[in-house]
Order: C-alpha cells, then sequence, then structure tokens
C-alpha cells in the first residue's frame, strides 16, 4: 500500500497545483465581491499562451510570461465590462469564457494547423528542495516537484498575512463586505477591484500554464476542462481564506488522484468515473456539503453605479 | 439673501458656486455654503432640494461641474473621499457606511494605510472614549450595537482622522429623543472647542435650537444663509418650500381632523398576545395585544430593530404568526419602505405594476385591456402623473410612484369587507410638496373608513397623522398618548415622566 | 416608435461591428476574407439547399434551446446547463428508441411521442439536480449547470462505449435508429424534417405565454424582481423559479432528442457543437423574446451552417463561430447597461444618490 502512497501523493500535489493558483486568484477577486465566471476562460487563455510562448521564444520561463500575460488579457475585458461598463458579472464572464473557447481554438488551428499532430513544449523539470526532498513518503511528493508547485506553498501563506495584517487587505475585505463603508473611509473601491481583478486573472493565466508546462506538456482545445468552476467552488470549501482554498485545493487533487489508489488495489470502475468525480464533488462543496461558511456579504451583487 | 456676518478668520469650510448635474438632472446650480469656524452650521432644505449632494461634494464624493472649494481660505482640488479626509473633513452618512461584520477597531481602521496594528487602534479609541465622552467598545463586532452607537462610530472614525469639520447627514433621523438631544449637546461642545460642524438637516427646530448659523437649500440653489438668530421658523419654511406655497403645503393637520374613527368602531384588526418570530427564527414580537379599528390612523413608533418591522409586516399578512389571535381583514395593502425593491417592478409598465396586485391567484389568460383601463382610473382617482397606463414605472418621479403603489393596495379588487392598509416610511426620498400629497391621501383613506397603520422612523411624522400610538420596545407592545415625550421615552424603554 | 427604431439602430451597428472585426481579424491570422465571407453566405443562405438542409436544420435545436434559455433567463434563472440537459435528453431518446419493439403493431407517431417525450422529461430531470441545489442549498445556478454539462459528457461517453453500443463493439456511438422513428422530413425542402415545425410552434406558444398568461405573468415578474414579486404580489417564488427551471430543461432536452430522431440517427459524443451554450447568445440577442427566438435562432444557425462551410470550403476554422459569439453577447451586454445607465441618469430626483 505504501507504494501507492507516494505516487498518491504526488498525483494529489500535482492535480492541486493549478486548481490551488487559479482558485487564490478567484479568492481575492471574490473577497472583493465579485465572481468572475472568465476565469476558466482565463485559464484556458494561459494554457494557449504557454504553447505560444514556449514553443516560439523558446523556454519555460517565456511560457509561463505568456500564459501569465493571456490571463490578464482575459482579466482586462472582465474588468472593462463589469467595473466600467457596469454590466453583470455572470453573464460577462460567460461570454469571456466562450470567447477564450472560441479565440484559443480558433488561433490553435491558424497558428498550428488543424486538429491532428499535438505540439510538444518544454516542460518544466521537477526541482527538489533539498533537505525536505528527502523525508520518507511524502519527501518527494510534496517537494520534488515543477518549481511552480512552491508558488503555490508560498502564495497561500503571503495572502493570509497580506489580507489580515495590512490595511490594503483590510480595504479589499471591507469592499466585498460593504462597498459603501470602505469608499467613505476614503478608499478607492473601483481601482482595488481592477487590481484583484488582474491579479486573479494572471494567476489564472499562470495555472493554465502549469497545465501545459508541468504537466501535459501539450496544449489541447479545451483542455481546462472546467477547472475555473471548480477554483470557484474551491474558494467556497475554503470558506474563503487563503489556506482554506489550499485545503481545498488538495481535497479536488486527492480526489481526482483516487484513480492510482483504484488501480493499485485493482478495483475495476469505469474511467468516467473519475472524470466525473471532481465536478460532482463542486457540487457538493457548493450545497455546504463539507461546512458551510459565511460569504462576504456584498459578493456578486449588483455595483453601485461608477462615477 | 442675506450673508452672514464677516469674522477676521477665513471659514473653515467654503462651498462657492457649485453646478452639479446628473445627466439630465441639474441637482446643484451655483450652491454656496460658508462655515465659520468655532460654530455649528444647519444646513437645511426639503428632500431633494441638494443638501446630501452640496455635501458629498465637500467630502470628495461627487465632483463639481463648477464652482470652487476652499478649506480654511485655501482652494482644494477634491477627487476622493482621502483628500476630504487629509484636509480635515469628517462626514457622518445616514445608512451605510460601517461594516457590519468588523469590529469597531477594525472600522475605525479602514482607510488607513501601511500595516495594520489593530492594537494600537484599540489602544488609541480608548483614549478618545475617555476625552470625548462616547462609551465605545474596541472589540465589538459593529452589527450589534444600536444606531446610536453606530454613530458615535462614525464620528470617532472622524476624530480619529483629526477631523475639525464634521459633517453629518440627517443625524437625529434614526434616533429616539433623548439620544438626539445628547448628540447635539456633544456637538455644541465640539464646535465650541474652535471645531466647524454642519448638521444637515429638515428639521427646523432642531437647527433653530443649537445652531449658529443658518443655509437653505432649494432646488439645488442657496435661497437663504443667515445667522439663526436672525431666522423664524416661519422665515425658514418660506425659504425651503418658496413663500407662494408655503400654505397650501404644510403638512400639519388643521386642528380637528383627526380621526373620527377609532377603537370604538368595529375593530378591523385585533390583536391578542400574539408572538412573531422573523426568518431567521429570532423572537421579534412578544405577545402584543392590541386593536386598530376602521376610521383611524394608529401610528406605530420604535427605534430600528425593536420588532416594529416584524409587527408591521404580521398586521399586513406577510409574516405568519408564531402564536396568539390575530384578526385582520383577508386582504390588509402593504406600502413597505424599500420601495423600489419591495413594491415595485421599475422596468415594466405601470399597468403591470397594478397587475403585480393578485398575480398569485390570478388564473388563464389575462385580460390586459381591462387591467388598462382600470390602471387608467386608479391614476386619475389618485392624482398619478406619468406619460401613461403603459409609461415604465422608473420614468415617474418618487411622489407618483408612491401614489401608485398606495392607490394599488387600498384597492380591493372587488373584495368584501373593511379595507386596511399598513404603511412603512411612506414618504421616504420624496419632496415635501410629494409628501404632503402622500400624508393627505392617507387621511382622506381614513376618512372613508379603511384602517391604517403607520410607521415612521421619523417620529414627527407619527405624530402629525396618528391618533393613536403603538410603541414598540424589544419586542413589546405599549399603547400610549400621541405626545413627544411620552412615545421617546417608551421607544427607550423607559417609563414615560409622572408614571410610578 | 423611437425606441424600437433605436433598438434597430443598435442592433445594426451591433452586427457591422462583430462582422468588421470578424473580418480584421480574418485578415490578422492570415486567412482569404473574400473566399471565407463568401463560403459563409453559400453555406448559408446561398441556395434553397443550403437554407433548409444547413440553416434551418441547425436552426432547429437552436430555437429549442434559445427559448429555453430565453424562458429561464425571464424567470431570473440562469440556466447554462442546455449542453447538458441536450445531451440527457438525447440519450434518453435514443434509449428508449433504440429498446422499444421494432415497429410491430405500435404507430410510427407513438413511438416518436414516447422517445421525444423521454427527451423532454430527461432534460427536465437534468435541470431539476441544478433547480433543487439552488432552492435548497442556494447553489448558483451557473456553476451548477455547468457542472452537469461536464457530467452529462461523461455520461455519454459511458453510454456509446457501453449500454448503448451499436453491436460490433467498435465505435463509440449507439446502433442506427430503426426508419420508422426517424421525424418525417418536410416535402420540397431538402433534409429539414418536422422537428422544425414543432421547435416553432413551441417558441410561438412559449412567447404568446409570457405575454397573455396569468402564468407568465408571475415568471415576468419573479424575474425582475423576486422580492416585489413576493411581497407585493404574493408569488411563491421558489415554486415558480423551480417550475421555469424544469420547463426550460425539458425544452433543451426536447432539442436532444429531435436531433437524434431528425438529424443524427444514432447516439454519440460530439452530438452538439455546443448548441447549448450558442442559445445563451441566440437567447440574449432576442432580448430574452421567444418569439424573437424564432428569428435569432436562425440567424445563428445561418453562422454555423456558413462556418462550416468556410472550414470547407476556405480553410477557416469554425470555432471562429464561437468568438463571433461570444462578441456579439458582450456587445448586446455592454449596449444594454449603456442604455440602461442613460435612462437612470435621465430619470426624476428620486435617482439622485442618499436624499439629495
Amino acid at each position: 500500500m505504501s507504494d501507492a502512497l507516494t505516487p498518491f501523493l504526488a498525483a494529489t500535489i500535482r492535480t492541486a497545483v493549478p486548481l490551488g493558483l487559479a482558485a487564490l486568484g478567484e479568492l481575492l477577486v471574490e473577497r472583493a465581491g465579485l465572481i468572475n465566471i472568465g476565469l476558466e476562460g482565463a485559464i484556458l487563455a494561459g494554457a494557449f499562451g504557454a504553447l505560444v510562448g514556449a514553443s516560439t521564444a523558446g523556454g519555460v520561463g517565456a511560457g509561463f510570461a505568456v500564459a501569465a500575460l493571456a490571463g490578464l488579457l482575459i482579466a482586462v475585458l472582465f474588468a472593462l465590462c463589469v467595473i466600467w461598463i457596469r454590466a453583470d458579472q455572470i453573464i460577462a464572464g460567460t461570454a469571456l469564457t466562450l470567447l477564450s473557447v472560441g479565440a484559443t481554438g480558433t488561433l490553435y488551428r491558424a497558428l498550428f494547423g488543424s486538429t491532428g499532430a499535438a505540439l510538444r513544449t518544454p516542460t518544466s523539470e521537477p526541482l527538489a528542495i533539498p533537505a525536505l526532498a528527502s523525508l520518507p513518503v511524502v519527501g518527494t511528493a510534496l517537494f520534488a516537484q515543477p518549481p511552480i508547485t512552491y508558488l503555490l506553498y508560498v502564495m497561500a501563506p503571503a495572502l493570509a498575512w497580506w489580507l489580515a495584517r495590512t490595511h490594503a487587505g483590510l480595504a479589499l475585505r471591507a469592499i466585498g463586505e460593504r462597498p459603501e463603508a470602505a469608499e467613505a473611509a476614503g478608499i478607492a473601491v473601483d481601482r482595488m477591484r481592477v487590481i484583484a481583478i488582474l491579479a486573479g486573472g494572471m494567476l489564472g493565466g499562470i495555472a493554465g500554464g502549469t497545465l501545459v508546462l508541468a504537466q501535459a506538456g501539450t496544449f489541447a482545445e479545451g483542455m481546462s476542462a472546467g477547472r475555473g468552476f471548480i477554483a470557484i467552488a474551491i474558494v467556497v470549501l475554503g470558506r474563503w481564506t487563503p489556506h482554506g482554498v489550499a485545503a481545498g485545493a488538495l481535497l479536488f487533487g486527492a480526489a481526482s488522484a483516487l484513480q492510482y489508489v483504484f488501480q493499485a488495489m485493482g478495483w475495476n470502475v469505469p474511467y468516467q468515473v473519475f472524470l466525473v468525480v471532481p465536478y460532482l464533488l463542486t457540487l457538493a462543496a457548493l450545497a455546504g456539503a463539507l461546512g458551510r461558511a459565511r460569504a462576504p456579504a456584498a459578493l456578486g451583487r449588483t455595483l453601485e453605479p461608477g462615477r | 439673501m442675506t450673508e452672514s456676518s464677516r469674522g477676521d478668520e477665513p471659514p473653515a469650510l467654503a462651498l462657492q458656486d457649485i453646478d452639479k448635474r446628473f445627466g439630465a438632472t441639474r441637482a446643484l446650480t451655483s450652491a454656496s455654503l460658508r462655515v465659520r469656524p468655532g460654530t455649528v452650521h444647519a444646513l437645511l432644505g426639503e428632500n431633494g432640494a441638494g443638501k446630501s449632494t452640496l455635501m458629498r461634494v465637500a467630502y470628495g464624493m461627487e465632483r463639481p461641474d463648477a464652482g470652487m472649494i476652499r478649506v480654511r481660505g485655501a482652494a482644494v482640488r477634491l477627487n476622493t473621499p482621502a483628500d476630504a479626509i487629509a484636509l480635515g473633513i469628517g462626514m457622518v452618512h445616514q445608512h451605510f457606511t460601517l461594516v457590519p461584520v468588523m469590529t469597531v477597531a477594525e472600522n475605525v481602521a479602514l482607510g488607513d494605510h501601511g500595516a495594520l496594528d489593530l492594537q494600537r487602534t484599540s489602544a488609541e479609541l480608548r483614549e478618545l472614549s475617555d476625552r470625548t465622552g462616547f462609551a465605545l467598545d474596541p472589540q465589538v463586532r459593529v452589527e450589534h450595537l444600536s444606531v446610536a452607537a453606530q454613530q458615535r462610530v462614525e464620528i470617532a472614525k472622524a476624530l480619529m482622522r483629526r477631523a475639525r469639520i464634521l459633517v453629518l447627514d440627517e443625524p437625529t433621523a434614526v434616533l429616539p429623543p433623548s439620544e438626539s438631544a445628547t448628540l447635539l449637546r456633544w456637538l455644541r461642545s465640539f464646535a465650541d472647542q474652535g471645531n466647524a460642524v454642519v448638521l444637515i438637516t429638515h428639521k427646523l427646530g432642531e437647527a433653530l435650537s443649537v445652531a449658529d448659523d443658518v443655509t437653505v437649500l432649494r432646488r439645488g440653489r442657496t435661497v437663504l444663509a443667515t445667522p439663526a438668530a436672525n431666522a423664524t421658523t416661519a422665515s425658514l419654511t418660506d425659504a425651503m418650500l418658496g413663500s407662494a406655497d408655503a400654505g397650501e403645503q404644510s403638512t400639519r393637520a388643521p386642528a380637528g381632523s383627526r380621526a373620527e374613527g377609532g377603537p370604538a368602531m368595529p375593530p378591523v384588526f385585533r390583536a391578542e398576545r400574539v408572538t412573531v418570530v422573523d426568518a431567521a427564527g429570532v423572537m421579534r414580537v412578544r405577545e402584543a395585544s392590541f386593536v386598530i379599528g376602521a376610521g383611524e390612523i394608529v401610528g406605530i413608533a420604535g427605534v430600528e430593530g425593536s420588532g416594529q418591522r416584524e409587527l408591521l409586516r404580521a398586521l399586513a399578512g406577510r409574516l405568519p404568526i408564531a402564536s396568539g389571535i390575530l384578526e385582520r381583514p383577508k386582504a390588509v395593502g402593504f406600502v413597505p419602505e424599500d420601495r423600489h425593491r419591495d413594491a415595485v417592478l421599475l422596468d415594466r409598465p405601470l399597468v403591470e405594476n397594478i397587475a403585480l396586485r393578485g398575480a398569485a391567484v390570478r388564473h388563464g389568460i389575462i385580460d390586459w385591456g381591462a387591467i388598462r383601463t382600470h390602471t387608467e382610473s386608479l391614476m386619475r382617482s389618485f392624482d398619478v402623473r406619468a406619460a401613461g397606463p403603459r409609461a415604465p414605472m422608473r420614468t415617474v418621479s418618487g411622489g407618483n410612484q408612491q401614489k401608485l403603489v398606495l392607490a394599488r393596495e387600498l384597492d380591493a379588487d372587488g373584495a368584501t369587507g373593511p379595507r386596511a392598509i399598513v404603511v412603512e416610511n411612506p414618504t421616504r426620498g420624496l419632496d415635501v410638496r410629494a409628501a404632503a400629497q402622500v400624508h393627505a391621501r392617507l387621511r382622506s383613506i381614513r376618512d372613508t373608513g379603511a384602517a391604517v397603520a403607520l410607521y415612521s422612523s421619523d417620529i414627527d411624522e407619527v405624530l402629525e397623522l396618528a391618533s393613536r400610538m403603538l410603541v414598540v420596545y424589544a419586542g413589546s407592545v405599549r399603547e400610549a398618548a400621541v405626545d413627544r415625550d411620552v412615545v421617546g421615552r417608551l421607544m427607550l424603554g423607559a417609563e414615560p415622566r409622572g408614571r410610578r | 416608435m423611437r425606441a424600437a427604431s433605436r433598438e434597430l439602430a443598435l442592433a445594426a451597428v451591433v452586427v457591422a461591428a462583430i462582422g468588421g472585426a470578424t473580418a480584421a481579424l480574418l485578415v490578422a491570422i492570415g486567412f482569404p476574407v473574400g473566399p471565407g465571407l463568401a463560403a459563409l453566405w453559400t453555406g448559408s443562405f446561398g441556395s434553397w439547399y443550403a437554407f433548409t438542409s444547413a440553416t434551418l436544420v441547425r436552426a432547429v435545436p437552436l430555437m429549442l434551446t434559445g427559448s429555453a434559455v430565453a424562458l429561464a433567463f425571464r424567470g431570473g434563472v440562469l440556466n447554462i446547463g442546455g449542453e447538458g440537459q441536450l445531451l440527457v435528453g438525447a440519450a434518453a431518446a435514443a434509449g428508449v428508441a433504440l429498446t422499444m419493439p421494432a415497429a410491430a403493431g405500435l404507430a410510427i407517431p407513438v413511438g416518436i411521442a414516447a422517445a421525444l417525450s423521454a427527451a423532454a422529461i430527461g432534460g427536465a430531470l437534468w435541470a431539476a439536480v441544478a433547480a433543487h441545489l439552488r432552492v435548497r442549498y442556494g447553489v448558483l445556478e451557473v456553476i451548477s449547470t455547468i457542472m452537469l454539462n461536464f457530467v452529462a459528457l461523461h455520461v455519454v461517453s459511458y453510454l456509446v462505449r457501453g449500454p448503448l453500443q451499436e453491436p460490433t463493439r467498435v465505435y463509440p456511438q449507439s446502433a442506427t435508429i430503426a426508419d420508422a422513428l426517424h421525424l418525417p422530413r418536410i416535402l420540397g425542402a431538402g433534409r429539414l424534417h418536422s422537428g422544425f415545425v414543432l421547435a416553432l410552434v413551441l417558441a410561438l406558444v412559449a412567447g404568446w405565454m409570457l405575454r397573455h398568461t396569468a402564468a407568465g405573468f408571475r415568471l415576468v415578474a419573479t424575474g425582475e424582481s423576486p422580492a416585489a414579486a413576493a411581497s407585493a404580489g404574493g408569488i411563491d417564488v421558489r415554486s415558480t423559479t423551480t417550475r421555469v427551471f424544469l420547463v426550460s430543461g425539458a425544452l433543451a432536452g426536447l432539442a436532444g432528442g429531435v436531433e437524434v430522431l431528425g438529424v443524427t440517427f444514432a447516439l454519440y459524443e460530439n452530438i452538439s457543437p455546443g448548441y447549448g451554450y450558442t442559445a445563451i447568445a441566440v437567447a440574449l440577442l432576442a432580448r430574452l423574446d421567444p418569439w424573437r427566438v424564432v428569428v435569432t435562432g436562425v440567424l445563428f444557425g445561418a453562422l454555423e451552417a456558413g462556418a462550416g462551410a468556410m472550414q470547407r470550403d476556405a480553410g477557416v476554422p469554425a470555432t471562429m463561430v464561437a468568438v463571433i459569439e461570444a462578441a456579439l453577447i458582450l456587445a448586446v451586454v455592454a449596449a444594454q447597461s449603456i442604455r440602461s445607465r442613460r435612462q437612470a441618469a435621465d430619470g426624476d430626483s428620486y435617482t439622485l444618490p442618499a436624499d439629495a
């Protein structure tokens, strides 16, 4: 059993990283009172951007950079729709995801030829952290992963500190609870919302980049496969806190990695079951089956008229 | 227009010739305000005159289209509230500017920069508390505080930012009379220390009792600016309303026009040990017993959170009772305070808004022609001004919207039995003209024999119209005379003077 | 009426902008714009055959799912699950059609009716999951319906590789449905089948219902303002919401059934090229009015038909259409927001902040 444990943990972490990064980004957005359904689009755009960056400029670093930019672009569009034009968040987000699906598909076929030969990109080699990687059982699983993994380990506590211990974090939280109070206190509400949206989009893009550069090594149309929505569920599950979100991502990672356990145990289950688990888990999480928390009071509310 | 007397010091705050439009509506036209240091300055005007807009400009929440702002003599440009705060201007708003789930300390710290040190903020708050005599517990969550306490938090917030010009927007509107008096006394002493206070209000008595200077806005213009000593109730009313209309629009009822009805008439509402529980399961009304008869207006008074909200909804049949007996007509009209959210479909035509009543029980095909005709007749009898029954609700003014809602709610639609209506803050957001029309409407409804239960967070409005009072305090309901002092004390749970 | 002509002008501007942007994008990527746009036209409206057998055939599921989305959105339910409901409906119809005793003595209309009913019920049940999650747990239906779309996809994948797989067990698809259960073609209209009539009738009925029945009014009121509907109208918002959700799911499921019995004659994985998502654009452009959905459904049917031709004849990726659809949604949403902002600003004193 223990020889199934390490691959199981490694698979858990691997699945959790893109989910966790995207979810941390969405956390910022939701603490500011907005819901970005376009996160899915940001992840997909990031995946495509990673392909473009890595295969043209060469190298994983360029790939991640373009991935972040692609996610940022989707975020800019979302900010324009929701903050400037004050359009409905849900519809705007849905449209942006559609746009991303169509645009990445079109551009992929245009730039790399139509369906058929899958392009391979350079992938990120695992980077072992000296002492920690030698720990028994968990060592290789947790600390001998591609470097992007460590971004998740660092971001969760960093965001937690920022939210709780800085005035900027307090301001963001206030915006998500009662924007009128934040405005009256002299906070630039819309500006902070835009910054949160852009940060969220960038993280989504990086998450998409992870899918390509640290996992698949290639791009396929629609490869985000709903991860953006799962990330939104993880924010709920994680009770809108950074550590909760990280834990939620790990939970989803574990659920997906279960196939390894099943294989090791020799249990035969149609593979579609494992594909379906994340979505069902999302529904369960949203329904509060794994505990309920209070959402930021102004979450998803129509924005007050702009100035 | 008389100028206020000039001191040697420059005014603490001066707004000059301010213009502001919102789309096609001109909110302010050449409006001006000069606040001398060390004074309490009352800014008067009816709802819609532009008082709040003017002060939002002074606080950097709105940018003027024209005009100048000077603080202590120096011209300034305010782009955001942060700029105003930096100049020592602090504003205490009517609603919604504290974060309920955060503590007092967090709310006070909000808006500052850098690393957050709540320990230090709490210590400073305690020190401020001692200094000013305000009772403030930094660790309590704001949602657990009373309205008066929340107001103190807002003032403390402004003071912590070293505000020397304090602007308060209708601060006594939702306070019980004794808390109002305490606040006004404190503002007086704050001003006496060399600071400036701007008190936005529509209450003349208050203005005259505490202010040094008075400025009156009407339709976005400054029509009067004078020391309070030179002003009288009459001159202020003239200025606020425009003398030609002052006589007609008075909302004071002529003597003897109070109800002919009353509890002697057959009771329309009869409550016996009624208990009401809110949506969250909290008990809000406890063992209430009273009657409301045909042809009378019964006023309901209570501070926010006293249970008055649930009582009104139980009377209107919108909330079930938990125990006891409540006899009421089958169809009770209800005019809720948030009319935009709870009473109308803003983007739909008037005729659909009328059709809303009874929408749940209607079945089959709708005869829109009949409903349209009916809408037109309601519009005629209630004097609702609009382009026609097909006009969207949004294009109709607040006063007319309210009249239409009243018309709809009173419409028994052919049902038999006494008419009854429950009304909550009926003149909120309406200008004096519209408010007067609504009051007149309520009186005539009463005269035709309907039973009216009226609640307003403006105690004076209720005292105007009611012939009997029911005061709600912490869930218990007591009958009281129509007397400001008696009602004020009961609202706070104190015994009226003279009782043992 | 001035308002209507202003709307038409707005729509024209939107369409022109989209057309321009599309052309610009094509040029940028290096695709032949001329041949591309020409193919778009010939593939959609260029001939009677193209019009009936390419455009209108695609318009059928779009009208049904478009009506589904329009009704749902109108009632305040953001049903993005048309795709999943369609797939479940398709699977249900295929299941019934394939397991019914082979035509012996069974009147054709009954068989078809049974399969289509199964489709509608299947779609409604799929929607019911999201409806229940919303009403009971407050789960945002935008997310739950999308999740269920993915689940439906994998369910169909499992079915066509398992219980419903064709007898030779080679291809991931179901057996072919008996000729007797195919939807009859409309004479003189190429490959257009009678499902078109059904879609048209249902859209017309839906629009009529919204305008003229008490139930329709309750739906509209609930969508406009649930608080006012409940307080002033006494409407049971929960049950109204659930009902519209189920009807919406049924219509989308029916779309799946109609596709299976009228076009594909079998169940397989890619039976829907995203009709459920395109339906959102169809409904929004129709301003959530089922009567207008007939028009926008045909328009988008044309776009999709033309896109196929564009790819075949000019090599332009068909995914361009998704870009156009998304751009259309954004344009409509932006236009509506700008318009209501202008309305509010021109409004009366009550729209001023606070108490002025």
